[in-house]
């Protein structure tokens, strides 16, 4: 379908694109548009400026700093799939982007546009909770970190202010992880997907659809942290997750899904 | 250029594809047009009010309404056999029956202010419970129609059978077979464009595979002479049964005929996924029995078809279910009733297979269950009981007669393919290692009817002045090759190359006359009349060369030079036209078959089922084109898996379609799939002269059962004796669990 | 209105468009190249895939306005000279399509799939083309008309 009417501005840097944010009502951020235009194809979502931040080149990077990895928000799923930087020290964040969508959306969606949408089933944001990451954010007034246990707060809603572009995600390196990943069909989005990963020795669970945002299995991770083995700590999946139910699956069964990801996940790290 | 690699013809009509040079409806320019948008509905069922003001104060922008209508109900009804209450409104007028239901028209100069300008068009709805599934609508509770007094729409076969028929049985089971709804989603959405020319007369630019067939229609709802319409088809992106006449059609050359300008559409895809008739949606419920041994003796069926909101082929559909319900076996008493009934819904129509799969899927559930109570091979019970080489022409106890068959040779050599033996192995390795991945294995044996009610089809051939030839028929592609496939038969008839051979896609004024493509029944009936006018011609053409050239008739070798010569000579003294024949030809129906073997895995933990393999034997009588052929049985064969594992349309509640899109509806890509293993059978039927059937379905009728018996084979050791259609990972989790909860 | 100025098939077009109006729009309509067609409002089936600078992109959820400055490639502009490119020739020889309504898409995802892997196993293939949606060919013969491709060279 086609899109409502929208103003349309390129901004030439960050600074720039924040300004640009704050000078229209319902403005909102363009970068490979993969979240936001099929939204206004539909008419789910209309806006009266885009602001395009998609040439900012300068956004664009995978590197070691410290002991963290640095990862540009304008970073596309195409080109975190194959880095060499991350196949060797994150690898479920590369094995994740590699499976989100299809070809052609990698190669135009990015890391950044897709954790900023705060989609409930979107596989980065699991991967990025899991890991305990942060996100570093550019606003009016100036730059701020906020760790990623803050920064989902809803569906399709996150603690971005309106006038916030984020900039940067910073994982740490890992030893061991994976992302499971149940689907219909391969292009689908996640009925259920399960993130697992040792970060600084402990191990820790992360869960894609199983609520209104990526959602850590606490549980899980106290049984495990108290010696249980998979088996165990995977019965513990369900606590405080609410998984909807929809065309896809019912709440029911993705509860069980959760669980057998989570066992096998466990097994893995 | 056409190259010939061994039998295989590669396809003339390829080259504008590859290079984006289609010629789809949409693609074709018309200056000026204006821009349809269909205002649709958003409940399943209400009282509605318009009020367009808001969009019509828009510039350049006119809405309009049941209001502004001059005409009747489509159809026109009564359609034979439908309930007369049922006739369906081109545009709602008080009430919406389906979301989707057009409401309001609204015209604009291009396609972004018409989305815009439809956003302004109010619909008041005041709700009203909603029928949504057949058993619903079975109650009587909510009336679609209050003055048709009932829900039910048709019905027939023999509604009195009593349990008389299983009498000597030593055993009968009883289940239930849902062919779930499915849309049929042709890769392009529905256009339409229509003019009205200086003459008066109006063009219709379709995506449809029944041109001549729409123009009846059309004229008869509109109250035009049909001599004043002309449709044309193009190239049509796929139709699969669903791209028929429909209100969108005749709205369209309605307008044409009340506007100065020219009017153009285009749906989108969550429009068409609502808008365009949708398919399957049969209830099923059967009784099987027979002998300990296996014998099957008794079959009856109780079919309920959901019609959707007004009722169309959909409809009668059971009554080729019945039909066919014997399927390939010898089943001495069969009886079997059907009754549709309008829910709302999408209306229900043919999608591939239209009726036939339904007959299969039943058929071969029932055979399994029988097998499974008996506990004998369902393979064995299968062989047992199939009709045999010998006794053809055969009447079914369902009143079918078959022409031609060779029903064991068919499972002999899908098994065989299959590596029966080795698979068993295989299953019973993993069984005893228990497995979290536990093999399957699904055989159906199946047969279906094409060309199935025995209808006639149009075939001209004509020499132009250059001496290549053109070839028209009332059938058109719509993916199927018939450019290449008709020429093929009337070169070889001709002796001109292919290449000089073209065929003239669907126009109603170019083509005299036609029933178009559904059915799979072009080649049979088509292409026979195509060859029959092409001797017509070849025997003119003998009968002038002699005149002219002074050889013997009979001694005339036709190639491109002579063609090329003689029609130059005739031409000069006007008698060109006498080298144009045309020729109607008509046949029964005819009844390919096969056997489709499915190889599944299934995780036990999670459900999830992958299709490992699917070994398809597939005989439709004499072969054109093999290449083309392999590809008819890939598609459908893709389509018959997918109804097995992955699509279904849901409905909430309400009434409110859930899978509207590509992301919710599960249509399946390469990566869902595995590559098809297709083994050839050829068994003429003496119904036509090319000895061929129709095989453009035949791959929807073993596959989906086929991979819903090797489901519930691979689960035989969980007790799961029935898993519900589509055999997806919810569906095989809760079929296990049930069975857990039994034991 | 947005100025814009996009290489398609190697000639340079300046135009003004909507920021709201889609790459697929902008092709069929301002510039006339029909042969990049639109199968679904999701992203979901690719018939709309184009290169945009060597890579497939559905140009269906590419704005006209990100395209500006770029270059992109449609159907129209794969043959070299009037000759089908391999990917299409392989199609044509392998009857991997039949309505052709998804052709476009396939092709142009089957040109940047074997360019960024050259000699894909069937598996790849499959994965690689995930993006694609098909109805009347079952895949079978549009994934070994990528393996024929493959073998060819691809370019």
């Amino acid at each position: 379908m086609i899109p409502a009417e929208f103003d349309y501005r390129r901004a030439g840097s960050v600074d720039e694109a924040v300004e640009l944010l704050g000078s229209a009502e319902d403005a909102k951020l363009l970068a490979g548009g993969h979240s936001l235009i099929p939204l206004l194809r539909l008419r789910f979502a209309r806006l009266s400026l885009l602001v395009d931040i998609g040439q900012l080149d300068e956004l664009r990077y995978v590197r070691r700093d410290g002991d963290r990895i640095a990862i540009g928000a304008l970073t596309r799923h195409a080109d975190l799939a194959q880095d060499p930087v991350l196949l060797a020290s994150c690898a479920p964040l590369a094995d994740a982007a590699a499976h989100v969508g299809d070809p052609q959306v990698r190669h135009r969606g990015t890391i950044g546009g897709s954790v900023a949408h705060g989609d409930p089933v979107g596989d980065l944001g699991t991967i990025l909770l899991t890991l305990d990451a942060d996100l570093v954010v550019v606003g009016p007034d100036g730059q701020r970190l906020i760790p990623v246990g803050q920064f989902f707060t809803g569906m399709f809603q996150t603690a971005l202010g309106p006038q916030e572009v984020l900039t940067e995600i910073r994982v740490p390196e890992i030893a061991a992880g994976t992302y499971l990943k149940f689907v219909r069909r391969a292009q689908d989005w996640a009925t259920v997907g399960v993130a697992a990963a040792r970060v600084d020795g402990r191990v820790q669970v992360g869960l894609t659809s199983m609520g209104a945002t990526p959602l850590r299995a606490h549980g899980v991770e106290e049984a495990v942290a108290a010696g249980a083995a998979p088996a165990e700590a995977a019965a513990r999946t369900a606590e405080g997750t609410e998984p909807p139910s929809d065309a896809s699956a019912s709440a029911e069964y993705r509860a069980h899904l959760a669980e057998v990801l989570v066992r096998r996940a466990l097994a893995q790290v | 250029m056409t190259i010939t690699v061994a039998d295989r013809v590669l396809r003339k009509e390829d080259d504008r594809f590859l290079r984006g040079q289609g010629e789809y409806v949409e693609n074709i320019p018309l200056e000026g047009s204006l821009h349809v948008t269909f205002v649709r509905s958003l409940l399943a069922h209400a009282r509605i009010s318009v009020d367009a003001s808001a969009a019509a104060a828009l510039p350049g922008i006119q809405v309009l309404t049941a209001a502004d209508l001059d005409c009747g109900l489509f159809g026109p009804p009564p359609l034979p056999g439908l309930n007369p209450a049922m006739g369906r409104p081109l545009i709602a007028g008080d009430v919406v029956r389906f979301v989707g239901e057009i409401v309001a028209i609204v015209l604009s100069e291009t396609r972004a202010s018409g989305v815009d300008a439809a956003e302004l068009v109010f619909v008041d709805y005041d709700p009203l419970p909603p029928a949504v599934t057949p058993q619903q609508a079975l109650t009587d509770e909510v009336l679609l129609f209050p003055e048709a007094g009932t829900n039910v729409a048709t019905s027939g076969g023999s509604p009195e059978h009593d349990d008389a028929l299983f009498e000597g049985c030593d055993a009968v089971i009883s289940g239930s077979l849902v062919s779930q709804r499915m849309a049929p989603c042709p890769l392009e959405p529905r256009s339409a464009i229509a003019a009205r020319g200086p003459d008066g007369r109006i063009t219709a630019w379709l995506t449809t595979q029944t041109p001549h067939i729409d123009l009846l229609g059309i004229a008869g709802t509109l109250g035009l002479d049909p001599s004043q319409i002309r449709i044309i088809s193009p190239d049509v992106g796929g139709g699969f049964g669903a791209k028929l006449l429909s209100v969108e059609e005749v709205l369209m050359v309605w307008l044409a005929g009340r506007l100065e300008r020219a009017v153009r559409w285009t749906e989108t895809r969550s429009e068409s996924m609502v808008a365009l008739h949708h398919g399957r949606a049969q209830h099923v419920e059967f009784k099987l029995g027979g002998t300990s041994d296996g014998k099957l003796l008794a079959y009856k069926l109780d079919v309920v078809q959901d019609g959707g909101a007004y009722p169309v082929l959909g409809s009668f559909l059971p009554n080729l279910t019945l039909l066919m319900s014997s399927g390939v076996y010898a089943i001495p008493r069969i009886e079997g009733a059907f009754r549709s009934v309008v829910t709302n819904t999408t209306p229900i129509t043919s999608f591939r297979g239209a009726g036939r799969p339904e007959a299969c899927q039943a058929i071969e559930r029932a055979v399994d269950l029988f097998a499974a109570e008996l506990g004998l091979d369902p393979i064995e019970v299968r062989r047992r009981n199939l009709i045999p080489n010998d006794v053809f022409p055969y009447t079914t106890a369902s009143g079918a007669t078959y022409d031609s068959g060779n029903y064991e040779g068919a499972l002999d050599l899908a098994l065989d393919a299959a590596g029966i033996d080795e698979l068993r192995a295989e299953q019973a390795r993993r069984r005893t290692d228990g497995s979290v991945k536990q093999l399957g294995i699904g055989v159906s044996v199946y047969i279906e009817i094409t060309n199935p009610v025995a209808e006639t089809e149009f075939g001209e051939v004509e020499i132009r002045a250059d001496g290549t030839a053109l070839v028209r028929t009332g059938s058109l592609s719509t993916g199927q090759g018939h450019e290449t496939t008709f020429a093929q038969i009337v070169s070889a008839r001709l002796g001109l190359p292919i290449e000089s051979i073209e065929f003239l896609k669907g126009d109603t004024d170019g083509i005299a006359k036609g029933m178009g493509t559904y059915g799979s029944k072009s080649t049979q009936i088509g292409a026979a009349a195509a060859q029959l006018a092409a001797d017509g011609v070849v025997e003119r053409a003998k009968a002038m060369a002699a005149e002219y050239f002074g050889t013997a008739a009979d001694e005339v070798e036709l190639d491109a030079d002579t063609w090329a010569e003689l029609a130059a000579r005739v031409d000069a003294d006007g008698r060109l036209g006498e080298l144009t024949v045309s020729h109607e030809f008509g046949a029964p129906p005819t009844f390919p078959f096969g056997c489709h073997v499915a190889v599944v895995e299934v995780d036990v933990e999670t459900g999830k089922v992958e299709l490992l393999r699917l070994i398809a034997v597939d005989d439709a009588g004499t072969i054109i084109n093999h290449m083309v052929f392999e590809g008819q049985v890939h598609g459908g064969v893709a389509t018959g898996v997918s109804q097995a594992l992955y699509e279904q349309f849901i409905y909430d509640e309400d009434g409110m379609p859930m899978t509207t899109t590509f992301v919710n509806y599960a249509f399946p890509s390469a990566a869902d799939l595995p590559l098809w293993e297709t083994v050839e059978q050829e068994t003429p039927t003496p119904a036509n002269p090319l000895g061929a059937k129709g095989v453009g379905e035949s791959g929807t009728m073993g596959s989906t059962p086929a991979v819903q018996s090797a489901v519930v084979d691979a689960l035989a050791p969980y007790g799961v004796q029935h898993v519900e259609l589509p055999v997806n990972g919810e569906n095989v989790w809760r079929a296990i669990r049930e069975a857990q909860v039994k034991t | 209105m947005t100025q814009v100025s996009i290489v398609v098939n190697g000639d340079r077009h300046e135009a003004d468009v909507e920021p709201r109006q889609l790459l697929a729009y902008f092709l069929r309509d301002q510039l006339g190249l029909k042969g990049t067609n639109i199968g679904c409002d999701t992203s979901s089936c690719g018939a709309c895939t184009v290169l945009v600078d060597g890579e497939s992109v559905k140009s269906c959820t590419v704005l006209a306005v990100q395209a500006d400055g770029h270059e992109v490639t449609t159907i129209e502009g794969l043959a070299r000279d009037g000759e089908l490119h391999p990917v299409q020739q392989a199609f044509h020889e392998l009857h991997g399509l039949q309505c052709g309504y998804c052709t476009p898409g396939f092709v142009m995802a089957s040109v940047s799939l074997l360019a960024e892997n050259p000699n894909p196993t069937e598996e790849e293939i499959r994965e690689g083309l995930e993006g694609n949606l098909c109805r009347c060919t079952g895949y079978h013969n549009i994934v070994k008309a990528v393996e024929l491709a493959a073998a060819r060279g691809g370019t």
